[in-house]
């Protein structure tokens, strides 16, 4: 049987080529590997070699003929005992079937039509409400009692990261945890972030629920390949198969005094990304349930804390099985005339800038997002069309920031009811500045949440 | 392409082979199937049947045949880079999945998601397939991390070629290996060429196993051209870390025949120094020269061999041709697991 040598495609985009050479002759003997003919690509000369074996029986494109489409035939392989005869045979078997037709473009949605509105997701749904003992803790205090409950329930749940163990966290949120757990489950690493996220997703693949703990998620960036590139996407690249069920946690957002290099907001960074979880807490409760559900998800869900967060205290749920639902916003007051969304540090500013504006007469109701991805568009539209208004704050920069991504989702869920703009207040388009002066000018503060409030409620 | 058939027994002595003839023949036939279906693959790419990145295993048969042959496939695990196919197919995952993941069909390992370089099979160990050079290093030592932390006796073989052994995670994975004394075998597939940039041009130092020796891990080069010598090789290594001494690095000097990818002009080295490997090297060759020798096949059993192979991998290229492209509904499936 003569096998047909067709115009290869030997890159990514080449459609045509050009035959350059070709380095055996029609009556030549072929072996597999053999080189044929040098092709021009769009863009080099390649090689084209032989995969099979035969007599060139006969060359249909002669050296020089440009612009031969990718598969079609350029000559003609004989095997052995066939003559020249049985390429008259070959010529009359079939092309190769033509690329499918392009669908023409649906001529029904011309200009002037509104576009259809994508359907407005419901809230999420309510979390029972916690009835049961509660405590006075600090957030680091919550954030530790959170593993310590899950290292009880699954001893496949284990910490790394630098200064976990004998230093007790660096910011002294594992506080115990080696005690308790021993060196097996709390482990010290080198610095080396790129190398144990990266170990931390393998050993998710094996099985285990590993909690990455990063000293601060400035330091992530080093292993910003391993987050996005294996632990985010390989369950979709498996098919399913398998994923990463791991947390990467730590302190998140501006510390005070520490400059550009270690103070950043990252939400946004993690946010964009399918394949992920993010949530980020503000309170005690927050905290602990927010982490708890983050470790039981059998996702990479990454936990933005905040460092002056870790010593404030708040009323904490004693009970083990209290746990925060990820996706879950929370109207922390409610309020009629203005929406206010923020996450983590900025609603301490938030709360406090609600109580100002109540003082002059206008009402907000306070949204903490809580989750960051999925993200709880329902609940805040639904405070959009009681509202009319919103404003969101947060440290990190405007600039394809959560506040535009929240813009974004009231065109789409809210648009007929928006009275004002979207407003948005974030941290200032510059890199962390050092100088106390210019760090407190940098970030939002209550009486900036104070005029962009009262911008929207043209008041 | 062997060239089984045109081999006669030679007169002299033959040397003592370092396999069995059972175990020679059961090597020749797997390396066989990977080369005959890289061929095809390469085909079908030059078809249009493949599309994007297609990274050939031709040349480097003997490195993943040989680990494989000493590894305990119950527990062990296997992750390595985009060059992926020989490796799949070392591990025993199904011809016509992987070539239907090629094609990029619903049928595929990854239901057409993944493509080449990202397949993966729980069932078989296999932990992928991953296309960013180096990363696959980090995560077989997770893996050989999860193996230690499980107690389940297994070790991660974790493959790498020469150019990511330029890579700073290699190093920092070294580290916490030797550190923890993780069960890992890292297998350095050394093919002379990252991309088009040849080991010199790019490494200060040659004897890139031996980079282990800062973090004290062992190491030592191999003939990966030789699959009984790999099989040996391997069996060393494993034995000292399934025994709890740590990671091992065996440096397998090995060739890729083809280009980088399939869009590699190979203008970095020449043609004559391809033909010598093959003429003189060639993995499959010097497995059926062995069974020829010693009159352990005949050329007839030889080609039959060669005939069912064809078989097996035509069988694979039709299905990956014939079945459906993924359903539309797959682009919104496997994003997240429910919680």
């Amino acid at each position: 049987m003569t096998i047909q040598i067709l115009m290869p495609a030997l890159s990514p985009t080449m459609t045509e080529g050009n035959i350059a050479k070709w380095h055996k002759q029609e009556g030549d003997a072929v072996s597999s590997g053999d080189l044929l003919a040098e092709i021009e690509t769009d863009k080099a000369t390649m090689e084209l070699e032989a995969v099979d074996e035969g007599i060139l029986g006969k060359i249909i494109a002669a050296e020089g003929t440009e612009n031969i489409a990718v598969n079609t035939p350029i000559a003609v392989l004989l095997a052995d005992g066939e003559d020249t005869s049985a390429i008259d045979a070959a010529a009359a078997a079939p092309e190769p079937a033509p690329a499918e037709a392009v669908p023409e473009p649906d001529a029904a949605s011309g200009p002037g039509e509104a576009p259809a509105a994508a359907p407005t997701p419901p809230p999420a749904p309510a979390e029972p409400e916690y009835t049961g003992e509660t405590q006075i803790l600090t957030v680091r205090e919550a954030l530790r009692d959170a593993m310590a409950e899950e290292m009880r329930d699954d001893d496949n749940v284990f910490l790394m990261g630098e200064e976990v163990a004998e230093y007790q966290g660096a910011y002294k949120v594992s506080q115990g945890l080696l005690e308790e757990f021993g060196a097996k489950r709390v482990i010290d690493t080198p610095i080396t972030e790129h190398g144990f996220t990266g170990l931390g997703v393998g050993a998710a693949f094996g099985g285990l629920r590993p909690i990455v703990e990063f000293m601060t998620f400035n330091f992530a960036m080093q292993a910003m390949d391993h987050i996005i590139n294996s632990a985010a996407k390989t369950l979709y690249m498996s098919g399913g198969q398998m994923g990463a069920p791991m947390v990467l946690r730590g302190p998140n957002g501006a510390a005070a005094g520490v400059a550009a290099q270690h103070s950043q907001c990252f939400a946004s960074w993690y946010a964009h990304v399918p394949g992920l979880k993010v949530v980020s807490p503000w309170s005690g409760a927050d905290a602990k349930g927010l982490l708890k559900s983050a470790i039981r998800d059998p996702n990479p869900v990454i936990v933005l804390e905040n460092e002056i967060l870790y010593g404030q205290s708040f009323e904490v749920p004693i009970d083990p099985d209290f746990v925060v639902p990820i996706g879950k916003a929370k109207i922390e007051r409610p309020g009629a005339d203005v929406t206010i969304t923020s996450f983590s540090l900025m609603m301490n500013v938030v709360m406090e800038a609600a109580e100002a504006l109540a003082a002059e007469g206008i009402d907000a109701e306070v949204i903490n997002l809580r989750s960051l991805r999925p993200f709880d568009a329902g609940t805040v539209a639904e405070s959009v069309r009681k509202t009319n208004r919103i404003v969101n704050v947060e440290e990190g920069w405007a600039f394809a920031g959560i506040g535009s991504e929240i813009a974004a989702l009231m065109m789409e869920h809210a648009f007929d009811y928006l009275d004002a703009p979207v407003n948005r207040v974030c941290g200032e388009d510059v890199p962390m500045p050092y100088a106390r002066n210019l760090e407190a000018m940098y970030l939002p503060d209550v009486a900036k949440v104070v005029s962009a409030a009262k911008d929207v409620c043209y008041a | 392409m062997a060239t089984a058939a045109k081999r006669k027994p030679r007169k002299r002595a033959a040397p003592k082979p370092k396999a069995t003839p059972e175990e020679l023949l059961e090597f020749h036939r797997e390396m066989l199937l990977i080369r005959r279906f890289e061929e095809k693959a390469g085909q079908l790419y030059g078809m249009g049947l493949i599309q994007g990145f297609c990274h050939l295993y031709i040349g480097q048969e003997a490195v993943v045949v040989g680990m494989q042959a000493a590894a305990d496939t119950d527990v062990d695990t296997v992750v390595t880079s985009y060059r992926d196919h020989g490796h799949m197919l070392a591990c025993g995952m199904d011809p016509k999945g992987v070539m239907a993941e090629l094609t990029g069909r619903g049928t595929g390992y990854s239901h057409g998601k993944g493509g080449s370089m990202h397949m993966f099979s729980r069932e078989k160990n296999f932990f992928g397939g991953h296309g960013i050079v180096a990363a696959q290093v980090p995560i077989g030592t997770g893996l050989g991390f999860a193996h230690k932390y499980k107690e389940d006796g297994g070790v991660c073989m974790t493959y790498y070629g020469d150019g990511a052994a330029n890579q700073g995670q290699v190093y920092e994975s070294f580290n916490m290996a030797a550190l923890w004394k993780l069960p890992v075998c890292y297998v350095l597939e050394n093919n002379r060429y990252g991309m088009g940039t040849s080991v010199a041009r790019a490494a200060s130092t040659q004897e890139l196993y031996a980079r282990g020796e800062a973090f004290g891990i062992p190491g030592e080069r191999v003939d990966g051209m030789d699959v009984a010598a790999v099989r040996a090789a391997a069996e060393k290594a494993l034995k000292h870390v399934r025994s709890g001494k740590g990671p091992y690095i065996l440096g397998m000097l090995t060739y890729r025949y083809r280009g980088h990818s399939m869009s590699d002009p190979a203008k970095y080295r020449t043609r004559e120094e391809v033909s010598k490997v093959r003429a003189e090297q060639d993995p499959i060759d010097r497995v059926a020269q062995t069974l020829l020798d010693n009159e352990y096949a005949t050329e007839e059993e030889l080609k039959a061999v060669d005939a069912e192979i064809k078989a097996i991998i035509t069988e694979a290229a039709e299905f990956a041709q014939q079945s459906p492209e993924p359903d539309p509904s797959e682009l919104y499936t496997d994003v997240l697991v429910d919680a």
